[in-house]
């Protein structure tokens, strides 16, 4: 049996659905862009002063043609990440301004250099079955860092990429450099290598920038995952329940206006909700209540029988220290028992300012020990001790035995040297960040880049060039020269 | 023709390497067979051959490549390759010279023999000689074993902080009977600590059964130039 925890009842599913129907057509939700309002309107829907009052039969019209599950695809084209049904996946928390500099102790803006470090590591962790645009690099032009990011995960890594754009003039682009990895458009659109974050502002609102990204991934095929925020006390009501109620309401009106686009393009159910930090006005990620607006907002999407997604493994200390490794141990395992399908977040310090590579590689432990606890206790054999008994007697040889042998990597997971059970020797004994710093050049010198042929390269290139011309930087190309170098070069 | 025959052989070691390697007790007890059925000289199909896997698993252990069961199956079949190999060893007079002699015991009061099994498997596996009193041994007991077989080694196991007394008690009895410093006295378990090693004045402390491999070997040499010395 496969354990699981359900914070919802049945009952209060159905109040939350059914009050997030209502708050759909009063107070509605608030829609900023033309096309948007053209493609609700020729659906029948009323729009008065930029609120749209979205009736239930069309919204549960929409849910009924958002497909059930899908998948992501490797560069190889095998399938990567399976979105559906208790399947649960990880990747670091994407989109950090600042990394924890290991030396100084002191969070830094974040640069390429870090960037390819965070890819690196997280190619060689099994525990992530997905990459992240995981920090902006602020030594790249800002116009073009959304594509800027993704054209440095595609050129190290090979997994499945969880991304989002900075703009809404920024997605075309990077749907471009996909297309291009992937061959054309119609591969793109038939193995999907990456999944976008849309994301709706609290409350009840879906801006000109979120929901054109809705309407240009729907009809390109592109994975969207709507990420919708609300914090509970600040931007949203202060009940667990209440907050989400208003997180399904968002994200109904998301699948509304992405499958009125493009029906049957996948979409998943995501949040990244918080509570409202009364003392601090943050939204602290760590808190456990946090953990339980992502659990019980995936339950609900579980529910409608979506593909689902969540923020957890992160925390809100600024180092990698005890409040780091229980905040994110717990909602690691919260996570993996609710099924949630994609859980970003791991590596992420600060209330998600900052992120860590040596955070990240004690959180692939943190997040293996989730998946063995999901595996459950299983009956393994025709008996569970009489027939070892049978051998041993009462010898108490057990480690002798084949079956020992056998079946103890099933049974326990062994996990790498970042947690340390070693008896007392002859050294000084370290912590776990000192630990983590070594596991992170060791794991740095394993790592191989993928090699891309030069076609795509120069696609890659050619691409870079266009949409830089187009945000106004360095039309004369210096810039893109110079970006394209620094990725080169970093990649070394 | 020579060269033909020490490449057959070359890969018959091969073979009884991985065997080890693998925990295979019945590949490796078929090998020795077939060494011995083709003239292999058995000292030659230990030391080129078993004993080079059981060598090779202490060091993966070591990094973490190879775990506990791994590591007793290898011991397993290093048992079973000898079982076969000493009858013939000592037939022909060239018995493999054991590294050291080892008393081993848990001290008084300790039942718990876990620890100091794994540390008796290893250490015979890899060539030493090791005498085991098995749990709850008394000072008087092991004063008594290492005269009798002239030990290089007395190794004291606890588990318990309750016990660890007991490891002091040995080293004290050894000294009464001006033992020490020619035979050496060794301590391990789940609750010593280098510091506690240090203040009973034991000649070495490892935290597990492949550490204690080395420290023994180590203690051997130290042992081995005294006598050099002396001579």
């Amino acid at each position: 049996m496969r354990p699981r925890l359900q914070l919802l009842t049945p009952d209060l599913i159905r109040r939350i659905l059914c009050e997030a129907f209502e708050l759909l057509m009063s107070p509605g939700v608030r829609v900023g862009s033309a096309p948007v309002v053209e493609l609700l309107r020729s659906a029948g829907v009323e729009i008065n002063d930029g609120m749209a009052r979205l009736p239930e039969p069309l919204v549960r019209d929409c849910l009924a043609s958002a497909p059930r599950n899908f998948y992501l695809y490797n560069r190889q084209g095998e399938k990567a990440v399976h979105y559906g049904g208790d399947d649960v996946h990880f990747d670091p928390g994407s989109c950090c301004v600042q990394i924890l500099d290991p030396d100084t102790l002191e969070a830094r803006p974040s640069e390429t250099r870090d960037l390819v470090r965070l890819i690196q590591v997280t190619e060689t962790l099994p525990q992530f079955a997905a990459q992240s645009t995981a920090v902006v690099c602020n030594d790249a032009p800002s116009a073009i860092g959304d594509l800027y990011r993704l054209l440095v995960v595609l050129q190290h890594s090979d997994k499945p990429v969880v991304t989002g754009s900075f703009s809404a003039a920024g997605l075309p682009g990077m749907i471009d450099l996909l297309a291009a990895d992937s061959g054309s458009r119609e591969n793109l659109r038939e193995k999907p290598r990456a999944v976008f974050d849309v994301c709706p502002s609290p409350p009840l609102n879906w801006s000109e920038f979120g929901s054109h990204n809705l309407l240009d991934l729907a009809r390109a095929g592109v994975p969207a995952e709507i990420v919708s925020m609300p914090l509970a006390g600040g931007t949203a009501p202060v009940t667990l329940a209440g907050s989400v109620t208003q997180h399904a309401a968002e994200v109904l009106a998301g699948i509304t206006l992405h499958q009125l686009a493009g029906p049957g393009s996948p979409v998943v159910w995501g949040g990244a909700p918080a509570i409202f930090d009364m003392r601090s006005g943050g939204a602290p990620m760590g808190a456990v209540e946090t953990a339980m607006l992502n659990m019980a907002c995936a339950e609900v999407g579980k529910h409608l029988g979506l593909p689902t997604h969540g923020y957890l493994v992160a925390t809100d200390s600024k180092f990698v220290d005890a409040q780091a490794g229980a905040e994110s141990a717990r909602s690691a395992t919260l996570g993996a028992l609710t099924g949630i399908n994609m859980i970003s977040g791991a590596g992420m310090l600060e209330s998600l300012a900052c992120h860590s590579v040596e955070k990240l590689v004690i959180d692939a432990e943190l997040i293996a020990s989730a998946y063995r606890l999901v595996c459950g206790v299983e009956m393994r054999g025709e008996t569970l001790a009489t027939a070892i008994f049978a051998q041993t007697g009462l010898s108490g040889e057990f480690l002798k035995l084949k079956e020992t042998r056998a079946l103890f990597r099933l049974e326990q997971h062994l996990p790498s040297p970042v947690i340390d059970r070693s008896a007392r020797g002859s050294q000084p004994p370290s912590d776990a960040f000192t630990r983590a710093r070594a596991r992170v050049d060791e794991l740095v010198s394993l790592y191989r880049k993928p090699s891309l042929s030069e076609n795509v390269l120069q696609k890659f290139q050619s691409i870079i060039e266009r949409e830089a011309n187009r945000a106004g930087v360095a039309s004369t190309s210096p810039g893109t020269e110079r970006l394209e170098d620094k990725t080169v070069v970093e990649s070394r | 023709m020579a060269v033909e025959l020490r490449g057959r052989h070359c890969q018959l070691f091969q073979a009884m390497r991985q065997s080890i390697v693998d925990g295979a007790s019945d590949t490796a007890t078929e090998l020795a067979q077939q060494a011995l059925a083709n003239g292999v000289d058995p000292l030659e199909a230990v030391n080129q051959g078993f004993a080079a896997g059981i060598m090779f698993a202490g060091d993966q252990f070591g990094c973490g490549q190879m775990f506990l069961p791994d590591l007793l199956a290898s011991a397993e079949a290093m048992k079973a390759a000898l079982h076969i190999l000493e009858p013939e060893m000592l037939k022909r007079g060239s018995r493999r010279e054991a590294l050291g002699k080892i008393v081993l015991g848990t001290a008084q009061g300790d039942i718990h023999d876990i620890g100091k099994n794994l540390v008796a498997t290893i250490l015979s596996a890899s060539g030493f000689q090791v005498f085991d009193l098995g749990t709850s041994v008394t000072p008087e007991q092991f004063v008594a074993k290492t005269k009798e077989v002239d030990a290089d080694i007395v190794g004291i196991s606890a588990l318990l902080t309750t016990t660890m007394a007991g490891q002091k008690a040995v080293i004290e009895a050894l000294d009464r009977n001006a033992l020490r410093p020619r035979v050496k006295a060794i301590i391990g378990g789940a609750a010593v600590t280098p510091k506690w090693a240090a203040e009973i004045g034991a000649d070495g402390y490892s935290r597990n059964a492949i550490d204690a491999l080395e420290l023994a070997k180590n203690l051997m040499s130290k042992v081995m130039n005294k006598g050099t010395a002396m001579a």
